[in-house]
Order: C-alpha cells, then structure tokens, then sequence
C-alpha cells in the first residue's frame, strides 16, 4: 500500500468517491483534529439522553404501578381460592415468569405487558435511528480518522443493548461520552463514560445499595425479606476492561473495596415517587446522581492506597487515580497499537504509545500523534482485517452513497455479525482478524455486496473507482477481475470483496 | 486388523495395567461418533441449574433464587434440576444426561474473558495455549473425518488449530449468484488466507444447501442446524454451538429460567434432529466459571468460582449427578464466597472425550490438555 492509501483506509475509513488526501498524507491525519465536529448533524438532530431516559422514568413509574396493583389482585384471587377453589390453578400467573410466558401467548390484554412492549419498542425506535446517524456521519465524515477512533473508544467502553432499559440509551451513550472527550483527555472521558446512565444501568451500578449505607442498615434492622446491597459488576469492569486491564495485580478484595466505594452513583428519575426519595435518586431523568443514603460509609483501601475521601468524591478519587496508572497507559497503548498496527503490536511500539500517555497525562491527541509518528502503522502490506462495521461503512463511502435507511444499517450489521452496540459482553467486540475472518463470515460479505452493487444501478464504473480508493494500492489480479466483469455491478461487487477492500 | 472395539479395550487395559502403553493413541478406524460441545459465556450459576437442595445450608444461603426448587424434580438426595429443563429431565430419567457438579478450570480469577481463554484453549492460564482443545480433539479422529463446525459466524477459540474448520450459521440474505461465487474463487486463488478461508466457505454452502432458509434464530433452530451438519452423510464430527446471556448479576430468577428454556429447547432439537444418531453422541455443555452462593444486592449473583458440567446424549452413563460435594457452609466456600471446585473441567472433558471416541485416555489428556499433569482420569461417563 502506498501513504496515501494507508491514511485513507488504515486510518480513515476507506475514500469517499472523488476525495483524495492533498499533501503529507500525516498531515492529512492531524489536521483532522481541528476539523472535527463532535456533533454533527445526523447526530445533532437525535433525541439526547435526557429525552430517553424520561421516556424510560416514565414507564418504569407505570410498571411499577400495574405490577402492585397485578399483585393485590392476584392476592384477592388467591383468597378467594382459599376458600375451595383449586389453589394450584392459581399459582401460575403469580410466578415470577409468568410474565415471560404471557408475552410468548401474546396476551395483549395485559396492560403490564403492554407496557412492556411500547417501552421496548420505543427503546428500539431510538436505537435503530441512533445506529443510522452513526453511519451517515461515518460515511459522510471528511475527519474519517477521528471518526474511527470514536467508534475504537465507544468499543472500548462497551455497552451493549440487552436489557429494556438499555437499548435506547446506547446510541446517547456514545454520542454524549465519547464524541465530545475523543481529542480530550482519557481521565474526562473515564469520568463521563462511568457517570452515564447507560453504562451504570448495563453493569447494574445504579442499583449497588452499601450494606452499611443508611438505606441498607435500615433495611437490614427491619430484617426485610427482599435483599438489598452491594453490586460489584460496574467496579470489576472498570479495571479489568476500562483501565488497568486484566491481570494487571488487583485482587479480589480490591474490586470489592471499589464497588464499596462506587454505592451511591447512581442514575435520577428511574425509580421516582416515595422510592427515590428513599434511595436519594430523585431528580430529573437520566443525570449522575449521587445518592448518599445508598454510599457505603468509611475509608477505603484500594491498590494499597487509603482513600479517605467520603460520598461522591470517594470513587471519582479512585477514577483519577486510574486513569493516570501506568497499567492503563499500558493497556491502552495495546490496544489502540492494535487497532493501527497489526493483531500482535510490536513492543516498542507498543512503549512509546505508554511513554506519550504517560508524559503528557493521558492527553489523546498526543497519543494519536505518537501512533502517526509511528513506522510499524505505515508498513506497506495490510495489517489488519476489516471488522464488518468497518467493511460496511468503507463500502458505503466507496460507493458514495447519501441516504442511508437506517433499519437497514442495522439489519446489515447484524446479518453480518456485529450488531452494533450488541457486543454482549462489556469487552466490546474484538479487533483481531481470527474473530471476523471465518468462511462464513467473508461468504455473507460477499452476498452482502452483491445487493449493495445491485442498488448502485450501473451508475459506477468500479475500474475507475477503484483506482481512487487504493492511490498505487491495487494488484493486477484484483485489477484483472474488476475488468473481467460481466456488467458493472458486478464490477462493483467484485471490489468490495476484493483482498485490498477486505483488509486495511 | 484393528477394529474400533480392539481398540477401546487396549485403550482401557492401559489405563488400569502398568507397563503396557497402547501404540495407538488416536483412532484409526472410522468412528460414527459425534459430539457437541456448547459452551455458556457469561459464567453460568450452576447452583441454580442443578442445586443442592439436600444441602443444610442451601436455602439460607440461596435466599430468593432457592424457592426456585419448590417443586422442581429431584434427581437425587442432594440435587434437583431446574424446573423449566423439562427435556433434560426427561433424558435424566431415561439415563442419558449426567451432571458433574463443583467443577472449574484451573483458572482462579473471575474474569469471563480470561476464564474463557483458558475454558476454550485447555491451557492453565489464559493466553498460554493458541488452539483450542476441540481442534486438538479433532486431530484425535482418523485424518479424513477431522471436520469440525462451528453453528456461529465466526469461529470460537475451542475449535482454531492447526485443523481447518468451518463455521456456519443461518443468514437472512438472499445467496450470491453462482457467477460471482466463482469469479471470488479465482480472485481469492493467489491470496493465502482468502483462499483456504473461501474453500470452506463455499464446501459448507453446498453441505448445508436449503438450509438458509432455515431463520435460526432462536435456539431450537440452531440445536435443528447443528444436528443437520451434524447427521449429514459427510458431516462434521464435532460441532460447537454459543450460547450467551448467563452473565446473571441481577434479577437473576426470571432470567435464567429463560435462558435455561432456550438451552433446554436447543438440547431437545440436536436429539430429535440427530435420530439413531442420537445413540451415538456425545453433548457437552459448560461454562467459564460459576457465581457467588450468596445472592447480591440486585437478586443476582457474581463472579464465582465452581459450576455444573452436564453431559448429554445416547452414549452417556446417565441418571447421575457426579460430585465430590463440598458444601455451602460458610467455612466451606472458596474465598469465602465460591462454591469450592472439587474436580476439574478438563478431567471431565478428556475422560469423557477418551471413552466416546475409544482412544487411551492418559494420552487424549496429554493431547487436549497439555499442561495437566496431574489431572486425573475420570471411569464411567460414557458408555463405549
């Protein structure tokens, strides 16, 4: 490959129809920093979170509702059954998951169900529309590096859609976490990220209640039936995936320590009435909120150090520490070396990375520099395989495309497996070639661009296009068969397939 | 002239009498056996899959997600499986599913991807082995039936190696024209990796003919596809399904017993799918690591330690729950918080792996596990 093919799809996300990089191809890429648009307008247009999560309080207000009236009725049913009638009969529909078996029947009387299903269908609404301005400012982005490194941050950060009161707030947790910090430092964008809602519902932070905070003891002097406490996903995944990295010298009595000290960051509006008062998460829908009534009192020690701060400050002490600590340098080094330079970094790469992470205090920007600096990102064979969100989004720019539907963006990714923002797991998808490069994988690429060629309506004339996409990049084979076509949709297809298309 | 029968008794007469080593590690002869291995990402609660209710500690421990156990059916003194694996408790009674429970890798951390790492690739840390035991497992079969599949897009760690295998799963996009299928054949032929990745691409498209048109999306569909990649008359001997969603840290009731359902539901399909075939395979179904005995703070569970290995299928000594228990007693939990492993993942894999396809077993162990020294072999899972 030559430079300028390298900073156009290494590092960008593939040519747009007649955009060449002008000049120093490195150039090209820093002076993106000055022209990026952190909300541009596909972006600028969405509901953000606020809107959601109002959304969100308000159903969940009425669920609450529906189920302590479906509860009273079940317990007048169930005295009445007393008297006679069959009592087995009775017990079904007061199971816990009655409600999974009634929604399969379609029971559309119901009114709790049908609750159900209008918030998860408005859920979906935001998600479908908020992975569409996703790609049409992918597509459109003439800062496609910066572009890239949202999408490498948002994976990093994960949060994936699996829960009702989640799949709406992906796409806001994206575009207000990450787009606005990505040529910030690492430390605001750990805060913001660890503050979303999305992310302290998806670990189930906002819920983690200290055993010892005045909420727990006093549930636990009434000897309540129903358990209160602590919840230590959020804290666990902040060092293993979000900072330091696994085996990185934590031990388990240090996640604990950290979930400790995290009780009491919480999400507003998701539990108001009498509830929130109680919890202290009172407040307008979807902000950070800290609610002491649920902190864990007391100092705590973590990674050998004593933190004596109380409430709020206590954990966003431990964030700042962490987000300084030269395993995450290291960590993060690793991975954006990766992303740019292959699926085994080399070492000294991989240091000079950590060294300019380090010196500057996790500046980003200075990051990103190194890396540009850096020869083993400019090596002339291709070092990495296209993710499918990454093929996706380079084949859209090739073929200049403008209006993008965005269920079909969605129906694309997940047809071709990687369903975004629906990793899965809080690890975000993998960035190696073993993960994506399987016969079924390229197969579904194939038929994928053929469908996508067929709507170019013969307008393309993939020999030409091609050469502007790969500046001194193509081979004679793929070169040969582009010609060889038997139309020129074909021609196009054949392109999006080829070798220099699937890998960057 | 060594027939598969000869082989499995030189196999087990190794094993019990010193000083005579079998020559034959792997089979030779042709083996009509089959095996499934579906793997649970996200650490699946094996106390709540197959609890021990018998345990004096058990409901106090449990709390809210022991009143599951109401009346669900007991298989034993100790232990009752989960009510809604109604299928499972039909192959439990008709002797073909045995649970092996208290049961971890040599991983004691509590991270899924670690713990998967080391889970898929049979090593004793993550990272340090760069196959997986499956494909290693594959290379145990005579050389022309190593076809392994994965029922997913991509291939999972268990199944990479050294052995080329191919990987399937059910798309809703309209097939490629035949033209262009081999005009990427001829663009691919010069390109390493493209081109071995394109050969399996398209020899499982022809296996598997009108089944993209089978939407498996849900798990019944992928247990139907895989026992239809599985039963073929040149198919895969080995498959490998994923399963995800066991990642329970709250509301764990409700959802558990749906992902049990989907599990339950994906189990009955391979068996009806398989037919007689059913007789002759073996289905394992495992997970990273287990979750916390107590109950937290948002009526789920978090990242423990031992779980429940189960064992399915028409070659299985079932009927059994295999445990050497170590109780839920506060003083009796690792860490103070786990159930305590007390046998190994692999043991159970490699012993079951030996007798099911009739190879010595101190060898598969060596092959599939190699860093387990001192793993033992574990008599009586599979009927030869």
């Amino acid at each position: 490959m030559s430079d300028v093919s390298i900073a156009l799809n290494r590092f960008g996300m593939g040519g747009r129809a007649g955009q060449v990089p002008q000049g120093d191809p490195r150039r090209w890429l820093t002076a993106q920093f000055d022209r990026f648009d952190p909300r541009p307008a596909p972006i600028a247009a969405l509901p953000g979170t606020k809107l959601i999560a109002s959304q969100l309080a308000t159903y969940l207000a009425e669920a609450r509702m529906l189920g302590q009236r479906a509860r009273r009725e079940a317990g007048a049913r169930r005295g009445r059954a007393m008297q006679g009638e069959d009592a087995m009969r009775m017990r079904a529909p007061a199971d816990a998951t009655g409600g999974a078996m009634a929604e399969e029947a379609g029971n559309d009387r119901d009114p709790a169900m049908q609750a159900r299903r209008f918030a998860r269908q408005q859920g979906r609404d935001h998600y479908t529309t908020a992975v569409g301005a996703r790609a049409q400012a992918a597509v459109a982005s003439d800062t496609p590096f910066v572009e890239r490194l949202v999408h490498f941050w948002a994976n990093h950060f994960a949060v994936s859609a699996d829960k009702v009161t989640m799949i709406g707030l992906t796409g806001a947790f994206e575009f207000d976490a990450i787009r606005p910090h990505v040529l910030g430092s690492f430390r605001d964008m750990l805060h913001a990220v660890e503050r979303h809602p999305a992310m302290l519902l998806y670990l189930d932070q906002a819920q983690s209640v200290g055993p010892n905070s005045p909420l727990g003891a006093a549930v636990a002097r009434r000897q309540a039936r129903r358990q209160i406490g602590l919840n230590e996903n959020l804290a666990r995944e902040i060092l293993e995936l979000h900072t330091l990295g696994v085996r990185t010298g934590y031990s388990q009595a240090d996640v604990t320590e950290f979930a400790r000290a995290m009780t009491g960051w919480s999400v507003a509006g998701l539990g108001r009435g009498p509830a929130a008062r109680i919890t202290g998460t009172d407040g307008e829908p979807g902000r950070f909120v800290f609610a002491p009534r649920i902190h864990e009192p007391g100092a705590r020690t973590i990674l050998g150090k004593r933190y004596e701060q109380q409430g709020e400050r206590q954990a966003a002490a431990v964030l700042d520490d962490l987000a300084v600590h030269p395993a995450t340098a290291k960590h993060i080094a690793t991975k954006l070396a990766r992303h740019f330079a292959g699926d085994e970094p080399s070492a000294p790469l991989v240091t000079r990375l950590e060294a300019a992470f380090l010196k500057s205090g996790g500046d980003l920007p200075t990051v990103y520099r190194a890396l540009i600096d850096a020869p083993e990102a400019w090596v002339a064979q291709p070092v990495k395989f296209r993710t499918p969100w990454e093929w996706s989004i380079s084949a859209m720019r090739a073929l200049g495309t403008q209006e993008i539907p965005a269920q079909a963006v969605v129906g694309l990714m997940n047809q071709l497996g990687q369903p975004i923002w629906r990793s899965g797991s809080p690890a975000g998808y993998d960035d190696i070639a073993a993960s994506w490069a399987g016969p079924d994988a390229v197969m579904r690429r194939v038929e994928a661009a053929e469908r996508l060629a067929a709507r170019t309506r013969e307008t393309i004339d993939a020999r030409a296009r091609a050469a502007t996409l790969f500046p001194d990049a193509l081979s004679a084979t793929t070169q040969q068969a582009i010609a060889r076509a038997e139309s020129p949709a074909q021609g196009v297809a054949l392109m999006l397939v080829s070798p220099e298309f699937l890998r960057r | 002239m060594i027939s598969r029968r000869n082989l499995v008794l030189t196999g087990a007469a190794g094993a019990l009498s010193l000083g005579f080593a079998p020559r034959l590690a792997f089979a030779q002869a042709a083996t009509d056996r089959r095996f499934v291995f579906i793997i649970q990402r996200g650490a699946a609660d094996g106390l709540a899959t197959v609890a021990p209710v018998g345990d004096p500690a058990f409901a106090a421990q449990r709390g809210v997600l022991a009143e599951e156990f109401g009346d669900a059916p007991k298989l034993d003194a100790m232990f009752a499986l989960h009510p809604r694996l109604t299928n499972v408790a039909q192959l439990y009674a008709a002797k073909q599913a045995l649970f092996v429970h208290a049961v971890a890798s040599p991983y004691r951390d509590r991270s899924h991807f670690d713990a998967q790492n080391v889970l898929e690739t049979g090593g004793n840390s993550a990272y340090q082995l760069k196959d997986g035991w499956l494909n290693r497992m594959l290379g145990m079969l005579p050389a022309d039936e190593r076809k392994g599949i994965a029922v997913a897009a991509t291939i999972p760690m268990a199944l990479r190696g050294r052995i080329e295998v191919a990987s399937y799963a059910p798309s809703a996009l309209p097939d490629a024209s035949d033209d262009l299928l081999g005009r990427v054949a001829t663009l691919y032929a010069e390109d390493p990796q493209l081109h071995a990745i394109w050969q399996q691409a398209t020899a499982t498209r022809t296996l598997t003919g009108d089944l993209v048109a089978n939407n498996g999306r849900n798990a019944a569909a992928t247990g139907a596809l895989a026992a239809r990649l599985l039963a073929a008359e040149n198919g895969a001997r080995i498959a490998m399904i994923e399963t995800g969603g066991w990642d329970t840290h709250a509301g764990q009731r409700g959802r558990l017993g749906a992902q049990l359902n989907g599990l339950d539901q994906m189990v009955a399909s391979i068996k009806e799918g398989l037919g007689p075939l059913w007789d002759k395979t073996l289905v394992l179904v495992a997970t990273e690591f287990g979750r916390t005995v107590k109950v937290n703070g948002t009526q789920g569970t978090d990242h423990g330690t031992a779980s429940v290995a189960w064992l399915l299928g028409g070659a299985v000594q079932g009927g059994r729950v295999v445990a050497d228990w170590p109780g839920l007693g506060d003083a009796a939990l690792y860490e103070g918080r786990d159930l305590k492993p007390t046998a190994g993942l692999d043991s159970v894999i490699g012993s079951a792996a030996a007798a099911h396809f009739g190879v010595d077993p101190a060898r598969t162990m060596a092959a599939m596990f190699p860093g387990q020294k001192s793993a033992r072999a574990m008599g009586g899972l599979v009927r030869a």
